[in-house]
């Protein structure tokens, strides 16, 4: 199989951004891509747009944003699985390239969420769960994944500060990102203090609704191989799904997507967990960062909360995971949030992640979730 | 009419929209393939095992076991007025599991995973329009009984 590379990365500033729409926010990600990947933007023959509709007045979603960036007349179509629509628009690009459709493409996760009330944003997000039979009871986001938190507690022992030391970890690193809606450090006093959302999440185990957009430009290998910088590159490409209903899953203490998504990435990569070096996974609550760490098998299975408690997870760690501050820190405009993710592994990979920087970072990982595992995808990126 | 069912309905036009009045009686029903026999709680109309999509009603004891539960402070639009209120998952002793609110007859301090349960069909009384629904009660507890008390 040919090999499809990353060459170009472009990051906005994620955050309450009530001064841009949303396609303004994918100006910002797209034009920083095409600058860093040194192409003329006519080459582009194609793009995908990650984003969660429901969120924007603007209906169609990529007509607007393709118009905006200049990209009339190729072809652009937008792709949905929630707060996994970013992974899916770049496994939709890869795979249009393997085709042969096309040769380099720009994919764009953007998403404007602040315009929302926080109770709207409860009610539509709680609506990923199943509408006919939860929905009805007042479910929300954060009560599903703390369904799943109660569950890993009583299963395995996994303690409140367990939780609470996923939050620190990536508001530290959080400090230290430029990009990220939270740049400073927290306590578990402090995080403690926090107002309850959903037993036991207080607002600190909570990521922040934002708006934002990431972009990544994918080619060729023979494009791919001439880029001005480096390719890093996609050899690891798994997703799979599992059940709407939390009430079809035999198990509450894990996502199923996740595991096999990631078997999938790591069996087409000729990898295990081991052999990554950084990874970004998809922390959209603290317990979802633990789950992630057994479900991509940084640790065994019951074993993520002593992975946190032992700082495994850190840059100086056996697995550095979400050296850029997480979901958690950097606010998660869902739309952006996979293609966010895969920027900051190119950038550790590339060695351009500055104070952040891991050492000996060859091969990454993203782990981007969307739902409460209904879709994941699992992407292994190396550079040569 | 499954417009009944739910605090809010989201989804008032079901094949089993009969699972709403069934509830409005005091059952609980699950269903079952005529085809191939196959239950399933929530209730469908289509099998997933052999795709008929012939099936009748089947009424389940309610018996329940308490898998995971969480007390929402945060509500979304429609249940503000209602919370905090706390949700459990529960395992149906016949198949398949249902989500719903804990009654009064189980005060938050006594929750506890692997507790038994009561699947009780509930009336919101205090609403003009008819709306129905289930709550995780100590077994034993009755409809009737809860009913008016």
């Amino acid at each position: 199989m040919a090999r499809v590379g990353i060459i170009g990365i472009g990051h906005g500033e994620f955050g309450r951004r009530s001064d841009a729409t949303v396609q303004e926010l994918a100006f910002e990600a797209y034009r920083e891509a095409i600058q860093d990947a040194q192409i003329d933007p006519k080459d582009i023959d194609g793009s995908v747009i990650g984003s969660v509709p429901e969120y924007h007045k603007q209906r169609s979603l990529p007509g607007v944003v393709q118009e905006y960036l200049g990209l009339n007349p190729v072809p652009t179509w937008l792709t949905e699985v929630a707060c996994a629509s970013g992974s899916a628009a770049i496994r939709t690009a890869w795979m249009g390239i393997q085709s042969g459709a096309h040769r380099l493409m720009a994919v764009i996760g953007c998403q404007k969420m602040t315009e929302l009330s926080t109770p709207e944003i409860l009610a539509l997000m709680g609506r990923v769960g199943e509408v006919q039979w939860e929905s009805v009871f007042g479910t929300t986001f954060p009560a599903y994944y703390a369904l799943f938190a109660k569950s890993h507690m009583h299963q395995y022992g996994t303690t409140r500060e367990q939780l609470l030391q996923v939050a620190v970890k990536n508001h530290f690193y959080g400090a230290r990102n430029p990009n990220a809606l939270f740049q400073k450090e927290i306590t578990i006093e402090k995080a403690l203090e926090s107002d309850p959302v959903s037993d036991p999440f207080q607002v600190y185990d909570c990521c922040a609704n934002a708006d934002g957009a990431a972009c990544v430009i994918l080619a060729s290998e023979d494009i791919a191989k001439k880029s001005s910088k480096p390719a890093v590159w996609l050899d690891g490409m798994g997703c799979a799904t599992a059940s709407m209903s939390v009430l079809r899953r035999p198990s509450l203490t894990g996502l199923p997507s996740a595991e096999d998504a990631s078997r999938i990435a790591y069996e087409m990569a000729g990898i295990g967990p081991k052999d990554i070096k950084v990874a970004e996974v998809h922390d959209c609550f603290t317990i979802a960062e633990i789950m992630a760490y057994e479900d991509l098998g940084f640790c065994e299975r019951g074993a993520g909360g002593r992975f946190i408690e032992e700082k495994q997870s850190y840059a100086e760690g056996q697995t550095p995971v979400n050296i850029d501050g997480g979901l958690k820190a950097k606010g998660h405009p869902i739309g952006a949030t996979g293609v966010s993710m895969t920027v900051e592994i190119v950038k550790q990979l590339r060695g351009e992640a500055g104070q952040r920087q891991v050492k000996n970072a060859d091969t990454g990982l993203t782990h981007n979730v969307g739902g409460i595992g209904q879709y994941c995808f699992v992407h292994v990126l190396r550079r040569d | 009419m499954f417009k009944w069912f739910g605090k809010v309905n989201f989804s008032p036009y079901t094949k089993v929209t009969d699972f709403a009045n069934h509830l409005k009686d005091g059952r609980l029903m699950g269903s079952r393939c005529r085809q191939c026999g196959a239950e399933s709680f929530p209730p469908r109309a289509d099998c997933s095992q052999c795709l008929s999509g012939d099936f009748e009603f089947k009424e389940f004891s309610g018996q329940a076991t308490l898998v995971t539960y969480t007390t929402i402070h945060a509500a979304p639009t429609g249940f503000e007025d209602v919370a905090p209120y706390t949700i459990g998952v529960v395992d149906l002793k016949e198949t398949g599991r249902l989500l719903a609110w804990f009654g009064e007859t189980i005060p938050d301090d006594e929750i506890k995973i692997g507790m038994p349960l009561q699947v009780v069909p509930r009336i919101f009384e205090e609403l003009e329009e008819i709306k129905v629904y289930y709550s995780l009660e100590k077994p034993g507890t009755t409809w009737s009984v809860s009913k008016s008390s």
